[in-house]
């Protein structure tokens, strides 16, 4: 009889997607971007995402057996393969599968076990992966292919790819199909006194950018399918407007006040919030859960962080894009904005005191 | 009217449609009533009849004792077969102070305190009716109504709200009530507003009420001062404080009353009590309670008298259909597991659930990963993980700071966890903690006062020996003084006597 069953407690009615499940639905708001990602790349970016993705998911059964826990109930919440999904998507879509194996490494044993597993770690792990590799292999990690070479010149088959990802056979030459990404393109270009508008419009054309087609990494270059599973993300609840909005918001606002200073000098809006990885991190890296503020106001902070750093980074740092270090400072910073961003308790004022009573007794 | 925004909250499936068509039905009178002592906040009533003695309907059977107390009456007629200790209803199962009466089938009423005419009577003498009529707060609360309608004494009040939100799921006991009773429920309603002396009552209901909201309403069109108001339908509306603000957009101050903001909330059900208590002389010895879930045959809403086993209301509503996974008593939200079916009806019982599919409700627990559901939900702007993570580490201090004991344990932080981590009993469990790190601390504090005084005193008294003991000494060496000085004169007096005879 149920009765006699050990008292738990309430509520005894719930409703709410499990760990499992949004990890799962933000991997369904990523596969659009993704697919197109490996399409547009070939087959090398097929063969990078899958070491990438399968690397993170062994490293964390390895390091789930060597810690003695279990490995069944971790694995199963998705976490790891999400972690190597993201990662994936940041890398230059024809990077040696080493670049992979080595960053599915770094994301899930230094970025998240190190820390204690899901929910613990202070770093978005794909983040602190994609640092270390961009410092330890900056030539690796620019090396981009463009789409549109690779659609004319004829995209590598299975086989000519297994020498791109796996150095097995001869590679084709790499240089009739590499270049630099757009940011980068540019900012090399302003660097040497060029005008942007004119590098831009001599070397991209606007469509292309908007849908994806130019050089980059793997998932982060068509900007209307990566706001389609942000859409989703915000639709089902799993992340809130604030953090993309306020990223997005600031990274334009700064981008335009700038750009009317010196219209020659400094990239508009739309380059800035359309190309490099600004919309992938504003809706899938930035709001990670468990590396954002909790609070509203405490979004909306990190959010501005995450956006002005960005821009910082792009125009006046070393690197031609700036989000994972935008994204990791700020994860750094979160802690902090937790604790000055919390909610007001009901019935205090900010500071904690009861509020004072209007009327009260007689 | 205008209604005010108040953050957080949850929207449960209201699962009402199981019982909300399902007209009161009186329960058959069981032959057995176990009527506790202890059926409100407060200190338990003290029993004035004995083992044996032949009792009426509505004769008092247990006295009030202090303030905040409410007395006990016999909710029908026959003998009293037991004074002692019986199963009460709390998920400890531990036994508390009962009176079991054995009926007889007279009901044969006692004399009951004359009807009153409440707009000619005194807010004072309302209010005593209402205490000796041994009503409390029929919402879950059990607060003593009467100290509640006396609070106009000490506060400016000029509101009365009347809590018909019913925002637990499954309930509908203050809907048909409502529905059911309705000019006796606007009458306990005026009778409540008359005692209080307010300018103006509100009267709330969740939307998901419609024929409640039209009946009162109805009810309410004459009076200018009372006005029905259709609240959104959302858990937890019905919490006191929440309520206040969404109807007059003032917000309780943390550890005050309504009262301090000048408003007092009351339950349709404890209105309907007051009602038969004020007009009609009827001491609070029944009540409406909804017996519901998925796993019951038939839901019903059953006029039950205090006292009656659980048992019996199961079993008039058709028993389970399958297997319950879990029995409970009150809503699903803040209602406590039931553990045993011998258990009695008491004043704040408003529902009996058997539900049969808890699979959501019980998946076992997994690592936070700080989404943040909780933050929103909570409707009292607190950070749930982070009171939960500090509790894990027995960082009771930092749960406190974080607010802890502002929590009004309404379980919507729980409700939205996507890691089923068990907040709410987190909470409980630290808030039982910190209570009782208080009282030791209070005890060592009182300890240490009364070993000071007692150190103190002791000196005090060995001064005082001391001081007593000098003098005595003193007073002894000024005697042996005199006296030596006495013999040595009166020695040289016989020596010059001697020399004189010489």
């Amino acid at each position: 009889m149920s009765t006699t069953s050990p008292p738990i407690g309430g509520p005894f009615l719930k409703k709410s997607l499990t760990v499992q499940q949004i990890m799962m639905v933000v991997m369904l708001a990523l596969a659009p971007a993704t697919l197109y990602g490996l399409f547009t790349f070939g087959w090398p970016a097929v063969y990078l995402f899958a070491v990438t993705v399968g690397s993170a998911v062994v490293f964390e059964a390895v390091w789930l057996k060597m810690a003695g826990r279990p490995i069944a109930p971790a694995l199963s919440d998705g976490s790891a393969a999400l972690t190597g999904w993201l990662l994936a998507m940041t890398l230059p879509p024809w990077a040696p599968w080493w670049i992979g194996v080595l960053g599915s490494l770094i994301a899930i044993w230094l970025g998240k076990q190190v820390f204690g597993g899901v929910g613990q770690n202070l770093f978005n792990p794909a983040m602190v992966a994609r640092v270390v590799l961009l410092i330890s292999f900056p030539v690796h990690m620019t090396l981009f292919v463009d789409p549109s070479l690779v659609l004319n010149t004829g995209a590598p088959g299975l086989k000519d790819s297994l020498a791109v990802t796996f150095g097995v056979g001869a590679p084709p030459a790499m240089d009739t199909v590499s270049s630099a990404s757009v940011l980068g393109h540019l900012k090399t270009e302003v660097g040497r006194g060029n005008e942007w508008l004119q590098v831009f419009n001599n070397t991209y054309d606007m469509q292309n950018v908007l849908w994806g087609a130019v050089p980059g990494s793997l998932g982060e270059t068509s900007a209307p399918l990566i706001l389609l599973g942000g859409l989703l993300l915000l639709g089902l609840r799993i992340i809130s407007w604030h953090i993309p909005v306020a990223m997005i918001g600031t990274l334009a606002v700064m981008a335009t006040i700038f750009n009317f200073i010196d219209p020659m000098a400094y990239p508009g809006a739309a380059i800035h919030v359309l190309s490099g990885a600004t919309l992938l991190g504003a809706f899938f890296i930035a709001t990670d859960l468990v590396t954002s503020p909790v609070s509203p106001l405490g979004k909306l902070v990190f959010g501005f962080g995450c956006g002005l750093l960005v821009y910082v980074i792009r125009t006046w740092a070393g690197y031609p894009e700036g989000l994972a270090f935008a994204v990791l400072i700020m994860n750094a910073a979160t802690p902090l904005i937790d604790r000055y961003t919390r909610p007001r308790v009901y019935g205090r004022n900010r500071k904690g005191e009861p509020l004072a009573t209007e009327e009260g007794a007689k | 009217m205008k209604l005010f925004r108040i953050r957080g909250g949850v929207h449960p499936e209201d699962r009402k449609s199981l019982s909300e068509d399902k007209p009161i039905e009186d329960l058959p009178l069981p032959e057995l009533l176990h009527v506790p002592l202890q059926q409100h906040i407060g200190a338990p009533a003290v029993a004035i009849v004995k083992k044996g003695d032949v009792v009426k309907k509505g004769q008092v059977i247990a006295i009030a004792q202090g303030n905040i107390s409410a007395p006990v009456h016999a909710p029908t007629s026959g003998q009293v077969v037991g004074l002692g200790r019986y199963k009460a209803p709390h998920p400890s199962g531990l036994p508390g102070r009962t009176i079991t009466i054995r009926t007889d089938d007279d009901e044969e009423w006692c004399e009951l305190p004359e009807p009153m005419d409440p707009f000619n009577s005194t807010p004072a003498e309302i209010a005593a009716r209402v205490k000796e009529s041994g009503i409390v707060g029929m919402g879950g609360a059990t607060f003593p109504s009467a100290v509640k309608l006396n609070l106009g004494a000490r506060y400016d009040l000029d509101t009365l709200i009347i809590n018909g939100a019913e925002c637990e799921p499954y309930l509908t006991c203050d809907d048909r009530l409502m529905r059911e009773h309705t000019a006796d429920v606007f009458l306990g309603i005026r009778i409540m507003a008359r005692a209080l002396e307010v300018e103006r009552t509100l009267i709330a209901i969740e939307g998901n009420k419609p024929d409640a909201i039209q009946r009162m309403t109805q009810a309410a069109a004459e009076f200018d001062d009372f006005t029905v108001i259709k609240v959104p339908t959302r858990y937890p509306m019905g919490s006191e404080k929440h309520l206040t603000q969404t109807l007059t957009g003032k917000e309780t101050p943390a550890r005050a009353l309504t009262a301090d903001i000048g408003v007092v909330v009351h339950n349709p059900a404890t209105a309907f009590a007051v009602f038969e208590a004020v007009t009609k002389g009827i001491p609070l010895i029944s009540r409406v309670v909804t017996v519901s879930g998925e796993a019951m045959v038939s839901p019903k809403n059953l006029r039950v008298p205090i006292g009656t086993r659980i048992s019996e209301l199961i079993e008039f509503a058709g028993s389970f259909k399958v297997d319950p996974e879990r029995l409970l008593l009150g809503g699903p939200m803040m209602g406590q597991p039931l553990i045993d079916l011998k258990v009695p009806v008491v004043k704040g019982t408003n529902g009996v659930l058997a539900l049969s599919d808890l699979r959501a409700a019980t998946k076992s627990r997994t690592s936070c990963i700080r989404c943040a559901s909780c933050v929103d939900a909570c409707p009292c702007g607190l950070v749930p993980l982070e009171m939960a993570a500090a509790i894990r580490k027995e960082e009771m201090e930092i749960a406190t700071q974080s607010g802890l004991m502002d929590c009004v344990g309404c379980g919507s932080c729980a409700y939205v966890c996507p890691s089923s981590i068990p907040l709410v009993q987190y909470f409980n469990y630290a808030k039982g903690k910190i209570t009782a790190t208080q009282r030791a601390e209070h005890k060592q504090m009182e300890t240490k006062r009364l070993a000071e005084l007692r150190n103190e005193r002791m000196e005090r008294i060995k001064a005082a020996k001391r001081e007593a003991m000098a003098k005595r000494k003193a007073e002894q060496a000024r005697k042996k003084a005199e006296k030596e000085a006495k013999e040595a004169a009166e020695a040289k007096e016989q020596q010059e006597q001697e020399k004189a005879t010489a």
